[in-house]
């Protein structure tokens, strides 16, 4: 039994029976990535120790028969944008590449408080900003499916450790795509919860109006498992609403009839390739032929979605950015003649190309003169693209459409061209621009590369997701499918 | 049409010191982006609110108590450069 393969359900069933160990169970990963990071290289930080040591713990749990949870024992990746105390956070950052943080993001706590055991630290884009992993200052991150082509971003390293038997689950952030795009190219599970059910302490924050922490699996069913225990209002985000977190495992019900499907015709238009649209058309015939009435409808903004989300999310960033001036942490440059100087070479050493493009871009957006011209227009767009969603949503319980035009592109392809990588997130910004939850799923091949179906949902119904998810799961075996490596 | 006097200035703003290479590129290609912008400019949009943030959540307050603060030493670990309880930069006037 490769206990790597395994879902985090199936592992929590075979811990209380104890047909196996916690400790058994991590080092079978840990062997799995010595034998593969080779090949992948999901990982910045690697946390064998402390990670065999919380296996043990649970261990002794389940000894002396105590209560543990679905996530106990259970090896976790968290994308390397996430504090974790202690142990080194990078961001995928040069500026970064030394920064231990004196405090845990609240995501972290509650999966240590959960039992779950931290594998590692994954490679992203730096600062995530980027959809292919290329942009990490430290190294690549390769597609488990085809070692020549990227795994998605930014949160490529979480979704291909996932994938590969590198981790169980792990946690990713999604400011445009960052989650469901990497699960689609990596033929994974990935969601972006609403805008304000997870907590983002501890976060590094790239663009605050969209940022949004979620997991990755290998099925819904762990999928909602991760995010019950990483949902709920955190006093120390301002941002973080307060609500009663539902008992996600409670959706998941196999059967969507009655349920309204409606598939926006502008995310099945011209630029999505071909056998994508056709993997979709196959799961929206499936979903009706399961009872769900699917029709197609109308997000008539969309084509305005890229434009106002690469006016916003680099405004945004260029501000957060500016904490990163070598005084209180992160890399400074040597022989500054005075403080300016110390903040101009510390950054422009510091910060690799895609995130200086972004501040430049969002310190022009928001300049003087430019403001209500780039900024505030795209605000205001943004009310008319949240309102396309708002309508829908009167008629539809749940949208559905690829998770992004084409499966995963090949290394170079896009990366000196920022216009095509940009339009790689064209189906999925539009949700971080709503507020809404999304989730992608795979949905089908395309020469052997997954392809991902992504489902949108209203404001906090990421139940209702869940149980369309796992229904069109439950009735196909993309998800049972692993690569050869 | 954005210049590489426009970058400049953008950059200084920014705290960002470019080579010549890369104020060549990013004219370049903060032009090609912005003309990308130029499709929002056929919406009215003269009535409608800005969204800044989804949510309906405004002014978060909460009680003003004394709670657990970051200890002073574990605030300046990762700072370059300190001298006693004070992060140390280079001369500013």
């Amino acid at each position: 039994m490769q206990l790597y393969r395994l879902t985090a359900h199936e592992l929590h069933d075979l811990l209380i029976k104890k047909e196996i160990s916690a400790e058994e169970l991590n080092i079978a990963v840990f062997d799995r990535i010595e034998n593969v990071e080779d090949k992948i290289g999901a990982y910045i930080t690697r946390t064998k120790e402390s990670a065999l040591e919380s296996a043990r713990a649970v261990d002794r749990q389940i000894r002396d028969g105590e209560a543990i949870t679905p996530l106990s024992g259970i090896p976790l990746a968290i994308k390397d944008n996430m504090c974790t105390d202690g142990l080194r956070t990078t961001a995928s950052s040069k500026i970064l590449s030394n920064f231990i943080p004196p405090y845990s993001a609240t995501v972290v706590k509650k999966l240590e408080a959960a039992g779950a055991t931290v594998v590692g630290k994954t490679n992203l884009d730096e600062f995530a900003m980027g959809s292919s992993t290329e942009n990490s200052a430290f190294f690549t991150t390769r597609n488990p499916w085809d070692t020549e082509r990227v795994p998605g971003g930014s949160s490529g390293g979480s979704a291909a450790a996932v994938c590969a038997g590198e981790a169980v689950c792990a946690l990713g952030s999604d400011t445009g795509g960052s989650i469901r795009q990497p699960a689609s190219f990596c033929g994974v599970v990935g969601m972006k919860p609403t805008y304000g059910s997870v907590s983002r302490y501890g976060l590094i924050a790239f663009a605050s109006s969209l940022d949004q922490i979620g997991p990755f699996a290998r099925d819904v069913t762990d999928c909602a498992l991760m995010l019950e225990a990483i949902s709920g209002h955190d006093p120390k985000d301002s941002t973080s609403a307060n609500y009663k977190v539902p008992d996600y495992a409670a959706s998941l019900i196999n059967d969507v009839r009655g349920l309204k499907i409606g598939v926006p015709e502008e995310y099945m238009a011209e630029g999505i390739l071909p056998e994508v649209r056709i993997a979709v058309k196959k799961a929206m015939l499936l979903l009706e032929s399961l009872g769900a009435v699917v029709e197609y409808t109308t997000l008539p903004h969309t084509e305005y979605a890229l434009p106002t989300y690469y006016i916003i999310a680099p405004a945004e960033a260029s501000s957060n950015l500016a904490r990163y001036d070598g005084v209180r942490y992160g890399f400074r440059a040597a022989e500054a003649v005075d403080v300016i100087d110390m903040f101009m070479k510390s950054r422009s050493q510091g910060f690799g190309p895609e995130v200086k493009r972004r501040i430049m871009l969002g310190t022009y957006t928001l300049s003087a003169g430019y403001y209500d011209a780039y900024y505030l227009k795209a605000l205001k767009v943004r009310t008319l693209i949240k309102q396309d969603f708002d309508r829908a949503f009167e008629k539809y319980d749940v949208l559905l459409s690829p998770t992004s035009p084409s499966p995963a592109f090949r290394f170079g392809e896009k990366v000196d061209d920022p216009l095509q990588m940009y339009l790689s997130d064209i189906c999925t910004i539009s949700v971080n621009l709503a507020g809404i939850p999304g989730i992608s799923l795979p949905c089908g091949f395309v020469d052997g590369m997954p392809v991902g179906l992504q489902l949108m949902g209203k404001h906090f119904d990421e139940g209702t997701l869940l149980r369309v998810a796992y229904t069109f799961e439950q009735n196909t075996d993309y998800h049972k499918e692993f690569p050869k490596l | 049409m954005i210049t590489v006097k426009d970058v400049d200035h953008v950059a200084l703003l920014g705290r960002l010191e470019l080579t010549a290479e890369e104020k060549e590129m990013f004219t370049r290609q903060l032009n090609d982006i912005l003309e990308h912008f130029r499709s929002l400019e056929r919406l009215n949009t003269e009535n409608v609110q800005p969204t800044a943030h989804v949510l309906p959540l405004q002014n978060v307050y909460r009680e003003d108590l004394v709670g657990q603060h970051m200890p002073r030493e574990d605030a300046l670990s990762n700072c370059p450069d300190r001298e006693e309880n004070y992060f140390k930069v280079p001369k500013i006037v």
